[in-house]
């Protein structure tokens, strides 16, 4: 009568297309909510999670049902003072004792905003959402110019350097043991006979010397013949077998390049931190694994580490390009084997040496952007743009790998952001 | 529990059934097997039970879809289903993880995370009371049929994600949209509903297709025709007697929709029309599982069968799904169904078992009776309302303290209009169930007049029950009722002296495509 059916391992996530479609239908809401919370919070953890909350009038269900007002005569439990014909004044506020608004109003009384949590990932991708790496495609997924080589079993020939020797080894061991075992059952009893033989002629001196004969010769002639079994042949060899696999070319770097001369105050170099955090978490979701080198300058630059980059403070005149030379020699040095994705980003308040920005230009546009998949400028500055601005926009109309955009406060970080990666149709 | 270990032996000295709060597939076997001999004794009568063992995430699926363990997609099940997985996470839901599905065989969900001591409850009140209650009463036998359900739901589902292939998901889900929205209107509340059947569905959907498409057009069509017989005389009205079921109107009426969405109309006609027996029933339903979950513990426990550990954890769980809140509690959300419909089931037995005479006087027919009997006749025979007009007895309305208040937007103050005394239980009745009475729960509004000869305008009449509004989306649900019209809808609002007056008027004038 009873069937107990466990349906544990059944199909999961049959909701999941329901959830889709709810994501679909309020995307507009939900993208407002996230980049609220991105505006609300601290970059740094950007890479969770978010609960999301939207307004719950936005998406509650029409239906007809009665609202507040006219006459309603309704039963409560657990009366404690009340006679009959007792006069009330009206509870202000739905307290414990609502008064008009029973079940049949309660869809339009709830104005709490409905609240659900986005996966990580959901997060992400709403935060990404139209923007796409830059001239990404090149390098990363037309042309894979890099292979590993990796262990696929063995095989049967091969280059001697490569023979495994344990394989090669126990499959002769085999075939030896497979050839020679129609004979070792023959000779064992042939020894056993002429052991018999042996031990009675000792007893009785009834020898019979041919028959003696007759069994050594065969005896010999059987060992003989297993011994011919070559001890190893070509047939056994066995060798290592490796492959090349593709390997597509994960990693990249970024160059923070920040000015901290004495006109950069920690505030503006607060909303630089938050704009190359934004940018590496950018990346995280493009690449396996990426380096990150930090160079920070006013007018000799210096590669630091990332605490020193942030919270160090000097002053002093500014030479800019101190700062990119020293990107090109890096460059130069550890990432121009052509496995890299190279990002820059340069961060300023826009205050260079008169004659240094000229030399910027050149530098950037010979010697830095050919290798670059990108390179953004912002410059962080309330006030007029200064000469770096007007030279680097020169560079932007002939690259466009380049990009620059102002920031003025932390609030613009995000909106200057999705501005520099802008989808670029390539 | 005295009175039925006579009737109910059990067999000398069993072996205790297994304790403890890990649960084995055999340990459930072996609860089941008891609860459905105990089960037996009290003459419970009953579909066969198929029990389904799920995870947490699979339950609230099955919650997120209405319960239905096979549903159509729509977005308000993700909604749904996130808004039930964040009550989850945050262990707000306790007990409620329970769903029976009234289907032949009956089928009930245990959650795997659930101890074996609420794997034994579960069974109890959901394989064995839910399914006597659905195989019982009269409501479930005349508007559900439990062994159609499920190949039902089946065919909607994938006719559904065949209409979204074809017309395109956003097409599909607007249209679900406009019929959620009146879905609590799509449910013919007197007239008897004909018996769904999986195979007569197929086979007649194709024929009803061509032949309601051809009956719509029809009506239209003959149109000119109707000049010659105009007069000066009132044109009659159509339809000639209000429709409230406004899904079967559409479906029938709606003089633009394609074959394809009247169809659709008539799915979410039909799964509102399952669910509205449930809707009348919560107190009694609900109450009733759960008298026969204690009665039926309690019985194996009396047999020696339950170890004192499985009863306090059973008990513990039990008193807080029979909690009643007071009114100026935090806690208090209205009457909790469970505990009003278990304090009634349970006071009908002690009348039957051991009558005052107060209860003499106010159940002269039940006092004395054979509680069984008894039982049964009122499982078989009430909804929610009658249940409570006949049965609620002086001492529940003393025992919960029960009060009315009359609140009268004329008024300035409230009135307790009647309590828990000799003089007010009748009144305090007569309140309460008239509470549970869908015709007061929810609004009347029917489909008046469509103006035939002239803009094709739909009219709805609503009659406020004791002056009572509409709620503030109704606006917007004559929007939905728009879309699916095609033309102008109204919603006309009759008061106490008779007066007509428009409350909503949403203008749309959809021209099909290519007329």
């Amino acid at each position: 009568m009873v069937r107990i059916i466990d349906r544990r391992f059944d199909s999961k996530n049959k909701s999941a297309v329901n959830r889709q479609r709810f994501m679909r239908r309020f995307k507009q809401q939900i993208r407002k909510a996230v980049s609220g919370a991105i505006q609300g919070r601290s970059i740094r953890d950007l890479d969770n999670g978010e609960e999301v909350s939207i307004p719950a009038r936005d998406l509650a269900e029409p239906s007809l049902h009665h609202g507040r007002g006219g006459v309603w005569e309704q039963i409560f439990p657990g009366n404690d003072q009340f006679s009959s014909g007792d006069r009330i004044n009206r509870p202000l506020g739905g307290g414990g004792d609502g008064s008009g608004k029973g079940k049949a109003s309660n869809e339009g009384e709830h104005e709490d905003d409905f609240v659900f949590q986005l996966s990580r990932e959901e997060f992400l991708e709403l935060f990404f959402e139209d923007l796409e790496l830059p001239r990404l495609i090149r390098t990363q997924l037309a042309k894979v110019t890099d292979y590993k080589t990796q262990r696929a079993g063995f095989k049967s020939d091969g280059v001697p350097a490569n023979i495994n020797i344990i394989r090669s080894m126990r499959g002769a061991l085999g075939r030896r043991l497979a050839l020679g075992s129609p004979y070792a059952a023959r000779i064992r009893q042939l020894q056993e006979a002429l052991d018999d033989a042996l031990a009675r002629q000792e007893a009785d001196e009834d020898s019979d010397e041919d028959t003696l004969r007759a069994l050594r010769e065969e005896l010999a002639a059987l060992r003989a013949k297993v011994e011919r079994i070559p001890f190893i042949d070509s047939f056994d060899l066995r060798y290592n077998n490796r492959i090349k696999v593709p390997r597509p070319t994960t990693q990249a770097v970024m160059f923070c390049v920040m000015d901290v001369s004495g006109s950069m105050d920690e505030e503006r170099k607060s909303i630089g931190k938050r704009f190359f955090m934004l940018l590496y978490l950018f990346l995280t979701r493009t690449y396996e694994h990426i380096e990150v080198v930090f160079i920070r300058h006013h007018t000799v630059a210096k590669e630091v580490d990332e605490d020193e980059f942030f919270h160090s403070r000097e002053s002093g005149g500014t030479v800019v390009s101190s700062a990119l030379v020293m990107m090109r020699d890096i460059v130069r040095e550890r990432y121009a084997n052509g496995q890299w994705n190279i990002y820059g980003a340069q961060a300023s308040d826009g205050d260079n040496w008169d004659n240094d920005s000229p030399v910027c230009g050149r530098l950037l546009a010979n010697e830095i952007l050919p290798w670059c998949q990108y390179f953004a400028y912002v410059e962080i500055t309330a006030g007029e743009p200064q000469n770096l601005w007007r030279e680097y926009a020169r560079l932007g109309a002939e690259h466009d790998n380049f990009a620059m955009q102002r920031i003025e406060s932390p609030a613009d970080i995000y909106p200057v952001f999705r501005e520099l990666f802008k989808k670029t149709i390539a | 529990m005295t009175t039925m270990t006579s009737r109910a032996k059990a067999p000398a000295r069993k072996p205790p059934l297994p304790s403890g709060s890990e649960w084995t597939a055999e340990a459930i076997e072996r609860y089941n097997a008891e609860i459905a001999r105990v089960a037996a004794a009290y003459r419970l009568d009953l579909y066969p039970v198929q029990i389904e063992i799920i995870t947490a995430e699979q339950m609230m699926d099955a919650y997120a879809s209405v319960g239905m363990p096979v549903n159509y997609h729509h977005w308000s099940f993700g909604k749904h289903f996130l808004s039930t997985e964040k009550g989850y996470k945050r262990g707000q839901m306790g007990l409620a993880y329970e769903i029976v599905i009234n289907s032949n065989p009956c089928i009930a969900y245990l959650m795997e995370e659930n101890t074996l001591t609420m794997q034994g409850l579960v069974i109890a009140h959901a394989a064995y009371g839910h399914n006597s209650f659905f195989k019982g009463n009269y409501l479930f036998r005349t508007w559900t049929n439990a062994d159609a359900i499920i190949d039902y739901l089946v065919f909607a589902r994938n006719y559904i994600s065949e209409c979204e292939q074809r017309h395109g998901e956003e097409e599909v889900e607007l249209l679900l949209d406009s019929c959620h929205a009146l879905m609590n209107l799509g449910v013919d509340r007197y007239k008897r509903p004909p018996k769904l059947s999986l195979a007569k569905e197929k086979l007649r959907q194709q024929e009803r297709e061509e032949y309601l498409q051809g009956q719509v057009n029809d009506l239209w069509r003959t149109l000119p025709a109707h000049d010659t017989r105009s007069g000066p005389r009132e044109a009659p009205r159509f339809p000639p007697e209000p429709e409230e079921n406004l899904l079967y109107f559409i479906e029938k009426n709606a003089p633009l929709l394609e074959p394809w969405q009247r169809e659709v109309v008539r799915i979410v006609r039909k799964i509102a029309q399952y669910f509205f027996p449930q809707r009348q029933t919560q107190v009694m339903n609900e109450g009733w599982a759960t008298f026969w979950h204690y009665t039926l513990l309690n019985h194996l426990y009396d047999e020696g069968l339950l170890a004192d550990s499985f009863m306090l954890e059973f008990l513990q769980s039990h008193t807080n799904v029979v909690y009643q809140p007071p009114y100026n509690s935090r806690w208090f959300n209205g009457i909790n169904p469970y505990a009003l419909g278990f304090a009634m089931w349970q006071d009908i037995r002690r009348m039957c078992e051991h009558p005052d005479d107060e209860d003499r006087r106010w159940f002269p027919e039940i006092a004395g009776s054979d509680w069984l009997d008894t039982f049964d006749f009122a499982m078989r025979n009430f909804k929610d309302e009658s249940f409570i007009a006949q049965y609620l007895s002086p001492k529940v309305m003393r025992d919960f303290r029960m009060f009315a208040v009359l609140d009268d937007d004329r008024q300035d103050k409230l009135e307790v209009s009647a309590i828990h005394d000799d003089s007010g239980f009748r009144r305090v009745r007569e309140i309460l169930s008239d509470q549970y009475n869908l015709g007061a729960r929810e609004p009347n509004v029917q489909a008046w007049n469509v103006d035939l000869r002239g803009d094709r305008s739909l009219t709805l009449r609503h009659q406020p029950h004791r002056r009572r509004p509409l709620g503030g989306s109704t606006d917007e649900v004559m929007r939905h009722l728009a879309r699916l019209w095609g033309f102008t809808v109204r919603l006309e609002s009759v008061d106490e002296d008779g007066n007509i007056e428009l409350k909503h008027e949403i203008r749309a004038e959809r021209r099909r495509n290519g007329n």
